[in-house]
């Protein structure tokens, strides 16, 4: 077994490494620039029953270290992923995380079930988390129970593992992952982007249409850092942890916190090339560290047994 | 093919009122091969600004290996821009997106070429592929005012050029749509890049049967992947349906992008 190879419920990843939903459509344009096969796997773009079109423009405002954006999920809707999508993305040997969302319960069921279906979907991404919608999206993802409810509902018909995709929008992270722990989650995805906004200082107006958006990139890493740390203490479930990871050395303090995979978002805006450049060096930072395995890291910087001298460079 | 590649400043020059004109080279200019396609430029090695700028080209010479881009700098990123000099390295991925078609014009018929401040440089390298190819190339250029005109006169050694400003400081007062009525300008095909506003008033002014515009919208990976530069078709302004600035476009037949 690889240094990186990783085995995750419904998933074995040649590398812990993936693009965040969101952040890499449904991997056509990336795979213009480089062979999708190098990835661990791939989060596509959420998907709802029906197409959206999404939030007018301007969507996205850059911020220091970050950005915001209020893309609105737009997507082709569920049929379109399903006969066009998925089976385009299958040609690769990846595993396909299928981000899902809706406005209600009956809409995350109903694409829950169908994309669950697909021989080319291996987990699903329940996102109770996007902060750009009128409905659903972070209304699932704030209040405990509701979104507990909701894991149930979706976890009764899936036919594969259910990763939650946590918001970092609310005032208490583990009740939130203890939650959908008793709602049958399989793991976690965290952290979601944070709510943020700007205003424009000639118009005196916010930057973005949708006037709020969803702030990502480096900014966020320490809230996504201390949250992965505090829920990972308390929950069984896997971690696959994102949130401004942009170098190796941002992998290794996503793993120390407590995360068992992780994903890049922003990053891959600024550098394309940014997953596949990872993916080599973690495996060189690994080995010149002398770590037989990455999962050896996971967690260290609060398990008892901790051995951190030995994952110092 | 896009290719991503540390390029080398050759010159940097402001040419006018915050306009520069910065010349790169590197190998990635032998993938340039149509007008109107733009470079996404990464301009600090830093978290700010984080994301790149997307800029047009404005001249391409692939025997040296050379582009050249015309930019306003304006904001942080286009003002850490301005500070490159000869010698420079700069982290370019390009060229992207969809540039002007010089095949929709016949040698022998007449193009106008309508540009709107920094909508301008594309326009250079899409009238000397024109000239080459035989079609006449007519130009008319809008500024805000004479301090931020550039390339009347490169524009001038080309064909017939027009310039239009807000404050009449040059040519006529107005805009590029005055100008194209004080001189009763008439061409087979349009070919614009500019505002929206601009835009708009040259759909409206239905000057030929057959045009070609380039949009400006704020970019997040410029590839297409993150839905950030998204518009609304003609055919459904307020539904699903959408073409990305970036991949789709730049450049779209008139008519076909909701503006």
């Amino acid at each position: 077994m690889s240094r990186l190879e990783t085995k995750l419920p419904g998933l074995t990843l040649k590398n812990p490494i993936m693009p965040a939903s969101g952040c890499f459509g449904f991997g056509r344009e990336f795979s213009q620039l480089y062979d999708l096969d190098v990835l661990g796997a791939i989060m596509i773009k959420a998907t709802t029953e029906e197409p959206r079109y999404g939030n007018p423009t301007p969507r996205v405002a850059e911020t220091p270290a970050g950005m915001l954006n209020a893309i609105g999920l737009q997507n082709p809707g569920l049929e379109k992923v399903m006969e066009r999508e998925l089976p385009w993305l299958s040609q690769y040997n990846v595993p396909i995380i299928a981000n899902v969302a809706g406005s209600q319960v009956e809409d995350y069921v109903e694409v829950a079930r169908t994309i669950s279906g697909s021989p080319h979907v291996q987990a699903l991404e329940l996102n109770i988390s996007c902060p750009n919608v009128k409905t659903g999206g972070i209304a699932f993802g704030t209040v405990p129970e509701t979104a507990k409810h909701l894991t149930k509902k979706v976890k009764e018909v899936s036919e594969v593992p259910v990763y939650v995709k946590l918001s970092p929008n609310v005032s208490n992270i583990v009740e939130m992952a203890k939650a959908v722990e008793d709602g049958g989650a399989d793991g976690l995805t965290m952290i979601n982007t944070l709510l943020g906004m700007r205003i424009d200082l000639k118009t005196g107006k916010p930057i973005l249409a949708n006037r709020t958006g969803g702030l990502s990139g480096p900014a966020i890493k320490p809230v996504a850092i201390r949250m992965i740390y505090e829920v990972s203490q308390q929950t069984n479930l896997p971690i696959i942890g994102m949130g401004g990871i942009s170098t190796v050395e941002d992998i290794i303090e996503f793993y120390l916190a407590g995360a068992d995979a992780v994903a890049i978002g922003t990053a891959n805006f600024s550098n394309p090339y940014i997953c596949p450049e990872l993916i080599k060096e973690l495996d060189e930072y690994l080995s010149a560290n002398q770590i037989d395995h990455i999962s050896e890291l996971t967690g260290r910087s609060w398990s008892k047994d901790g051995k951190r001298t030995y994952y110092c460079s | 093919m896009i290719k991503k590649e540390w390029m080398t400043v050759v010159s940097q020059q402001n040419i006018a009122k915050n306009i520069y004109e910065l010349t790169l080279q590197g190998e990635l200019v032998q993938e340039m091969n149509e007008p109107g396609r733009f470079v996404h430029l990464k301009v600090s090695g830093q978290t700010m600004p984080l994301l790149r700028r997307p800029i047009s080209i404005a001249n391409i010479d692939q025997t040296n290996s050379r582009f050249t881009m015309i930019y306003r700098a304006e904001g942080e990123g286009t003002k850490l821009l301005a500070e490159k000099k000869a010698g420079d390295q700069v982290d370019v991925l390009g060229p992207l997106g969809h540039g002007f078609p010089v095949n929709e014009a016949q040698t022998g018929e007449t193009a106008i070429l309508v540009g709107g401040g920094i909508g301008v440089p594309p326009l250079y390298e899409l009238s000397q592929r024109l000239n080459e190819k035989g079609v006449k190339t007519i130009h008319v250029l809008g500024f805000q005012s004479a301090d931020v005109a550039f390339y009347e006169a490169k524009f001038a050694e080309l064909g017939e050029t027009y310039v239009a400003t807000v404050d009449g400081s040059l040519g006529t007062k107005g805009f590029v749509t005055d100008a194209i009525r004080e001189f009763n300008l008439q061409g087979d095909i349009l070919y614009s890049c500019g505002p929206v506003v601009m835009l708009r008033a040259l759909e409206e002014l239905q000057l030929t049967k057959k045009g070609f515009i380039s949009l400006e919208e704020r970019m997040g990976c410029g590839i297409g992947a993150c839905f950030a530069c998204v518009c609304h078709t003609q055919n459904d302004p307020t539904g699903t349906e959408y073409r990305k600035v970036c991949s789709d476009g730049p450049v779209f037949p008139m008519g076909e992008v909701a503006l």
